[in-house]
């Protein structure tokens, strides 16, 4: 058998999103919070909790976008242009994020605390709400012609993509609200259960909807999902979901610490699953599959020679700063602002 | 939709291109150069134990810290607008550019990842030999990174080393003759040497400021006398490898050199203009004054030598701004010329022994600050513009590159990034001119520990540093 370069790219791409999806997922939802907690020594403490990580997580995401044009081009020029709205709010609102970020430590004064304050929240808010948008958008189908997006630009904004915005939103909230119960301790770890509850509940909600929604988008997918003998391989997807929601409010209930992020990251991961079963072997739907959009095959060879030496460097650097920041962040915790 | 006045979508994209790059590369242009700066600092401070070098290290660290992470920012925005804005360039070039630019983030992303941590935080943990192995690390990346990056923009410029499909998409054909193409050596050489001297203005500019204030600060007499070192030796470097690069463009795009030089007709013995006016439309540069001979000599290294000007050459591979190209190589000359004036004083004074205390001198000093961010935009605007129309240079027209975005999506991104870089950025450069307005301090603290800067990226450093929490500046002397 030979090897099948163009998917194992797939692979690592799929993977470098996910990565992206969860780690930036939930220091985006530190963001999400913020209009739900208002008192800055909290708001310090949260943001804290994802200052040393935060920036390492969304560098995911230039390698997702420079990963795309450099193996899938055909991918990376008809989605490009066909999300030219949101990727562009979205790209501005990460700009803006992250220097608010920065500045909110080094202001003294509380009216220009408060307006970073305000862009931080806002900027993580229209970042996560365009990115599911995006995803909305890519999984309805994207209209390609003679190698070119041929839509219009508008044609991204739908019923189906809102939702899947703002399920995107509250998915990243309750990252947010489970990777705060990890880290925190007292009253602002009650806070964060109460949140977690209400984000976990809005995202079992938007998971049902969506998938409730798909077959209704395209026969491809109810193929997919709703025929006989498919079903039976495609059932453990919604079952698991279903179970991990359970498990979710169990662990509420039961003020565990940990499992509540975990079963955050869980439900991230089937619906992703759940997502790459409808679409695969596509990358832009309706039409274009991973081998259409391809590149090159010296072009790809040359390029996995220094992603197999260089990313597994980088996954181990980033798991052990994790390992590293582990443990409680407190008001008292020495070190920031 | 109703038909609103607009510029075309590919006017509009390509002003949205210069905004957005010219913003990013204000950034890595100067810290390319401080990044070897602070090598060269840490090293003299290992090398002679004297503090100053550390204090004046640590000084120009917190300026790195800030000035890095608007570069990243910025770039992240670049590696998403080939897609939204330039899709048809994307989809034909990337079998060529995309393993290059690939190649550029593993490297950006593994350095951040990796040493920038331990160069901003790490000192205290890691001790001076490690350290100072992370500051070349990063010193490292940034040629690394700006390697890869200007790889692919010279293949854009001299394209070899790849087949053309029916399609019109470009496939590689030899790694080695893409990546090491003819322009590629001297714009990287060019580029590298002008981000050193971007680098010495503005540590000069800001040393002056502080000797006017103090001429005794011992940290202000190093970062000067460094910085005007550096202004003496590269600055007149600068002008040959220009010169070779002049040479090497006018062999590969002789419309570019001939957009330059503001010639129209072939003619030997081809003067050198000081102004002028090219009018594209009258075939002629108007009020043209210039020195004869001279161009004839630099470029066919012969005072008779035969130019080639514009009327030899297609009209439709003219570069498209003509004035654009001439006057932004006048402003490129002239301000390179200022910088060997100044490097040329710089060593009279200290011959003379007034290094420190010529106010006049740092004055001047002071003004040449931005002169060296002006002089890359500069360059960068001939070389860019000169290479229009085209975007793979005589293979594949910006015209033909463009994205199918409508134009009023285009205006109202261009609008937002403007309006946004304005405010975000003009924000960090504020805060820069606060950060070059102190002095520097003996026991100069360095970034603030902890305060998380983005692009520091996941920095190690709070909780390598947690044995220290009590002290808030951890007592550091060279080996004792």
């Amino acid at each position: 058998m030979t090897l099948d370069l163009t998917l194992i790219w797939a692979l690592l791409i799929a993977t470098a999103v996910f990565l992206y999806v969860v780690m930036d997922g939930f220091d985006l939802g530190i963001g999400i919070l913020f209009p739900a907690i208002r008192e800055k020594v909290d708001r310090d403490v949260m943001v804290n909790t994802v200052a040393p990580v935060w920036d390492g997580n969304e560098t995911w995401l230039i390698l997702g976008g420079g990963g795309l044009f450099a193996v899938f081009p055909l991918a990376y020029a008809t989605l490009l242009p066909a999300l030219y709205i949101p990727l562009t709010l979205m790209l501005l609102a990460l700009v803006f994020r992250g220097v608010a970020f920065e500045m909110r430590f080094r202001t003294a004064s509380p009216l220009s605390q408060t307006a970073w304050d305000m862009a931080f929240s806002a900027g993580s808010i229209v970042a996560a709400l365009c990115q599911g948008i995006c995803l909305g958008a890519l999984v309805q189908g994207v209209r390609v012609e003679d190698r070119a997006y041929a839509g219009g630009w508008w044609d991204w904004f739908s019923p189906f993509s809102v939702l899947t915005g703002f399920a995107l939103v509250a998915g990243y909230g309750l990252l947010g609200a489970g990777w705060l119960i990890w880290k925190t301790e007292d009253a602002l770890q009650l806070r964060a259960y109460r949140l977690a509850r209400g984000f976990g509940a809005a995202t079992f909600a938007a998971i049902v909807a969506v998938s409730l929604a798909m077959p209704f988008l395209s026969p491809a997918f109810r193929d997919r999902w709703l025929t006989w003998p498919a079903v039976i391989f495609v059932a453990p997807v919604p079952v698991l979901v279903a179970l991990l929601g359970r498990r979710l409010r169990d662990a509420l209930d039961r003020r565990e610490e940990v499992a509540p992020f975990l079963c955050g990251l869980g439900l991230f991961l089937l619906s992703y699953v759940g997502l790459g079963i409808s679409l695969f072997p596509m990358i832009v739907p309706p039409a274009v599959t991973i081998w259409d959009a391809a590149t090159h095959p010296s072009s790809q060879r040359f390029l996995l020679v220094g992603t197999v030496v260089l990313l597994p460097m980088v996954l181990a650097y980033t798991a052990y700063v994790y390992w590293l920041f582990r443990g409680k962040v407190t008001a008292g915790t020495p070190g920031y602002h | 939709m109703p038909s609103l006045p607009l510029p075309s979508a590919v006017d509009l994209a390509r002003a949205q291109f210069a905004l957005t790059v010219v913003w990013h590369f204000l950034f890595p242009a100067f810290t390319i150069g401080l990044a070897s700066f602070l090598a060269v600092l840490e090293g003299r401070w290992l090398f002679t134990g004297k503090a100053v070098y550390l204090d004046t290290y640590r000084y120009w660290l917190k300026v790195f810290a800030v000035a890095f992470a608007m570069g990243v920012v910025s770039g992240l925005v670049m590696s998403y607008q080939f897609g939204t804005n330039w899709s048809v360039f994307a989809d034909r070039t990337a079998p060529i550019l995309g393993p290059l630019l690939g190649y550029e983030v593993l490297t950006a992303f593994f350095l951040e990842a990796g040493f920038l941590g331990v160069m901003l935080f790490g000192l205290a943990r890691v001790g001076p030999r490690l350290h100072f192995a992370a500051t070349c690390l990063v010193a490292l990346g940034t040629l690394t990174s700006a390697f890869w990056i200007l790889s692919a923009n010279s293949w854009m410029q001299t394209p070899t080393g790849h087949t053309m499909g029916a399609d019109g998409r470009f496939a590689p054909a030899d790694w080695w003759a893409i990546i090491v193409n003819p322009s590629f050596p001297y714009r990287f050489a060019h580029t590298v040497t002008g981000a050193y001297l971007t680098t010495a203005m503005i540590v000069g500019a800001v040393g002056a400021l502080h000797l006017l204030r103090d001429g005794k600060n011992p940290r202000a007499r190093a970062m000067f006398s460094m910085a005007m070192w550096m202004a003496a030796l590269v600055a007149p470097a600068q002008l040959v490898i220009g010169d070779m690069h002049g040479a090497n463009t006018y062999a590969h795009q002789p419309a570019k050199v001939a957009a330059m030089e503001g010639h129209f007709e072939t003619r030997s013995g081809a003067s050198a203009l000081l102004f002028g006016w090219p009018d594209a439309e009258a075939g002629e540069t108007r009020g043209a004054l210039g020195i004869p001979g001279l161009a004839s000599l630099y470029l066919t290294h012969d005072l008779n030598g035969t130019v080639r000007g514009l009327n030899d050459m297609p009209r439709a591979t003219w570069p498209t701004n003509l004035p654009l190209v001439f006057w932004s190589f006048r402003v490129m000359v002239g301000l390179g010329l200022l910088m060997i004036a100044l490097g040329l004083a710089s060593l009279w004074l200290r011959w003379k022994g007034r290094l420190y205390d010529a106010a006049w001198f740092h004055r001047l000093a002071v003004a040449m600050g931005p002169s060296g961010l002006i002089a890359v935009t500069a360059g960068w605007t001939v070389t860019e513009t000169g290479r229009q129309p085209f975007t793979v240079y005589g293979l594949l027209r910006t015209a033909d590159s463009v994205s199918p975005v409508a134009a009023p999506a285009v205006a109202a991104s261009l609008a937002a990034f403007a309006v946004v870089y304005l405010a975000v950025f003009g924000a960090g450069i504020w805060y820069l001119l606060h950060l070059f307005n102190q002095a520097p301090h003996v026991h100069e603290a360095g970034p603030p520990t902890g305060v998380p800067t983005r692009t520091a990226g996941i920095t190690p450093a709070p909780a390598l540093d947690a044995p220290a929490h009590g002290e808030s500046r951890p007592a550091l002397q060279p080996a004792e």
